[in-house]
């Protein structure tokens, strides 16, 4: 038997394979397709503090072996969550992991004192690299000032797993990765989306309303891996790995440059089914390779 | 239930170069199929092509657990998708969307042109066993791109536009003369172009007759995770491949 646990930051996973955020719905929409109680956890999609419509369409463009997203942060707000998402998928016994936003570091303090109080979430993914809004998103995840003052004013205002989520679309992200670690952040996630842009030549138009976008997928992988390798060898908390995983081998490469744990995203799109068989391809890695423990992969790349 | 479910290319019917109807069989098949949903297929054999591709459901067959598209090639995925191999195995995610709502009594007509026809086979024949009147306007840009008009002579009157006047009366399928004298139909269902739909939008509006649209939004997922597919409506953003891909016009604002 293999354990497969991990401890994320204080934040207990049965194992290792998660969903990311704006890429699983509430989870609910792949309720169809397997158990999601299987899964380590579900960081579900960007909650802000009020109601927010997001862009206009279009929104999505396909790219080689990738897509571009320019949702921009539509949902129905914190107390919608909080009344009535909540409610119907706390009974899956798997961690639910608001990813939250804000405008302003008061929206993030907000929406995180009403998560503070709800029973049952452990842990928050303090989103400070959404690059498809016009204010806050990415913005205060692009400047250490910015990232540290968001994450200290949250950290006093949560007792669960911190965990923040590093954009991609900075120089050197170990500077940000080692400024929330300061901050107080249990744990970092990266990557977010890569910032690009798609151009239709026959109609002369971009191909997204907001012009640029939040590049994902495979495409994104090797610079999603070495950003992962970097921050792992930068800061003692854990790593949560993403960046265009789509097999367990993508993500026992994340797991061996350092990720304690991995986030499954655009690939569920192309196989909604994909993260069991992430979590099976894990187990059979380690028996075949002869680790105990998941944990014996974390950061074991042999250089 | 939505499934993720490989299948077997089973036949290939080319109505012409470019328009085909391709039939899978699978070892099961889930049928409880409504007229308007869709299928999201992964292209086998084709690197370029990442994404799933959205296709409406032509029809079934719950003895031979056979499922057919009717598909358009437009472009990369949809070409490939016509030069699989016999047997070849392919991956859907189906059922999915919401679906047209089947009148119980009066006539219907059913305005379709282009790719966007393949809702009305299934939504011909839950017409026909309410006994509902039904009559099918097709358009095309010439008589070679009017497809289906046997398969919807089984449920109803089949009326054509044609661009050039090479089938049935010439002009767009708004210009078509059903619409002009008595008109006594009380729904209206539409699919295809956008500018097509809004167009019939706006004479249902006009003579206050209720209608349903079908939208074929650039989608991510097809099952709401992404909300990449979203339309404005009058109460906001809707999410075209789950609240969708059929719409009353109203609701569109159209
Ligand atoms: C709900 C729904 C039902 C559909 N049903 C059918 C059907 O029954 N038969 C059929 O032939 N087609 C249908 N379509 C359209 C079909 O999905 C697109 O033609 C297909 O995705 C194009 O893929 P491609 O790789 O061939 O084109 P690409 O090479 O990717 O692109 C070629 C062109 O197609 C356009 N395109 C790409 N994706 C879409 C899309 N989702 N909708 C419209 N245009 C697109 C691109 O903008 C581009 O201009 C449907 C679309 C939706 C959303
Ligand atoms: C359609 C879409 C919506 C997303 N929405 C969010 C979001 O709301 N919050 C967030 O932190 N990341 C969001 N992301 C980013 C993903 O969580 C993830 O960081 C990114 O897609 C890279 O992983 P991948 O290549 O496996 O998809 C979104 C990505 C996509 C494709
Ligand atoms: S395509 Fe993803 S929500 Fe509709």
């Amino acid at each position: 038997m293999v354990d497969l646990k991990v401890n994320l930051g204080g934040l207990q996973l049965k194992n290792p394979v998660t969903t990311a955020s704006g890429t699983f719905g509430f989870g609910t929409e792949f309720a169809d397709f397997f158990d999601l109680s299987l899964l380590g956890g579900i960081f579900v999609k960007g909650i802000t503090l009020k109601n927010r419509e997001g862009n206009d369409y279009p929104r999505m463009a396909e790219t080689a072996s990738g897509m571009l997203n320019a949702v921009g942060l539509q949902n129905k707000g914190i107390d919608y969550f909080i009344d009535s998402i909540y409610p119907e998928i706390k009974h899956y016994n798997t961690e639910i992991i608001p990813n939250v936003n804000g405008s302003t570091v008061e929206e993030y303090i907000e929406v995180t004192e009403k998560i503070n109080e709800v029973e049952g979430i452990n842990a928050i993914e303090l989103n400070i690299s959404c690059p498809n809004v016009k204010e806050g998103g990415m913005a205060f995840g692009v400047s250490c000032p910015s990232a540290i003052a968001v994450t200290e004013a949250v950290r006093e205002c949560f007792d669960g797993t911190l965990i923040v989520k590093l954009s991609p679309n900075v120089t050197d992200i170990t500077e940000i990765a080692k400024g929330v670690e300061g901050a107080g952040a249990d744990a970092v996630s990266l990557v977010n989306t890569f910032l690009g842009m798609a151009i239709d030549a026959q109609t002369r138009k971009p191909l997204l309303s907001t012009i640029t976008g939040g590049l994902s997928g495979p495409a994104i992988k090797p610079i999603a891996l070495r950003m992962v390798w970097q921050v792992f060898n930068a800061v003692k908390i854990p790593v949560s790995g993403m960046g265009g995983i789509m097999n367990a081998t993508d993500a026992i490469e994340f797991m061996l440059a350092g990720a304690t744990s991995i986030q499954i995203g655009t690939a569920n799109f192309i196989d909604p089914q994909v993260s069991v068989k992430v979590i099976e391809g894990i187990e059979n890695y380690c028996k075949d390779n002869g680790f105990d423990s998941v944990t014996d992969l974390v950061g074991a790349l042999e250089v | 239930m939505k499934h993720v479910q490989d299948f077997k290319v089973k036949t290939y019917r080319w109505l012409n170069d470019e328009n085909y109807i391709l039939t899978l069989q699978g070892e099961s098949l889930e049928t409880e199929i409504l007229p308007g949903n869709f299928a999201e297929i992964r292209v086998p054999g084709i690197a370029d092509v990442f994404l799933r591709r959205p296709i409406s459901i032509l029809d079934f067959n719950p003895t031979e657990n056979t499922i057919s598209f009717y598909i358009k090639a437009i472009g990369k995925g949809t070409r490939q998708l016509g030069e699989l191999q016999i047997g070849e195995t392919i991956s859907i995610v189906y059922p999915l969307g919401n679906s047209y709502s089947v009148v119980e009594e009066g006539k219907a007509l059913l305005v379709g042109g282009g790719s966007g026809i393949a809702p009305f086979i299934q939504l011909g024949r839950e017409l026909k066993k309410r006994n509902i009147q039904t009559t099918f306007l097709i358009g095309g840009r010439t008589k070679n791109d009017v497809f289906l008009t046997d398969e919807f002579s089984e449920f109803g009157e089949v009326l054509v536009t044609t661009e050039d006047g090479s089938r049935g009366e010439k002009g767009f399928v708004t210009h078509h003369s059903v619409f002009s004298g008595d008109f006594d139909f009380n729904k209206i269902y539409t699919c295809g172009p956008d500018p097509m739909m809004k167009a019939i939008a706006k004479i249902a509006g006009e003579k206050n007759i209720n209608c349903e649209a079908s939208l074929e939004n650039m989608m991510a997922c097809g099952i709401g995770a992404c909300l990449c597919c979203v339309t404005p409506t009058v109460n906001g953003n809707k999410v075209v491949c789950t609240e969708g891909t059929v719409f009353n016009t109203k609701e569109l604002g159209w």
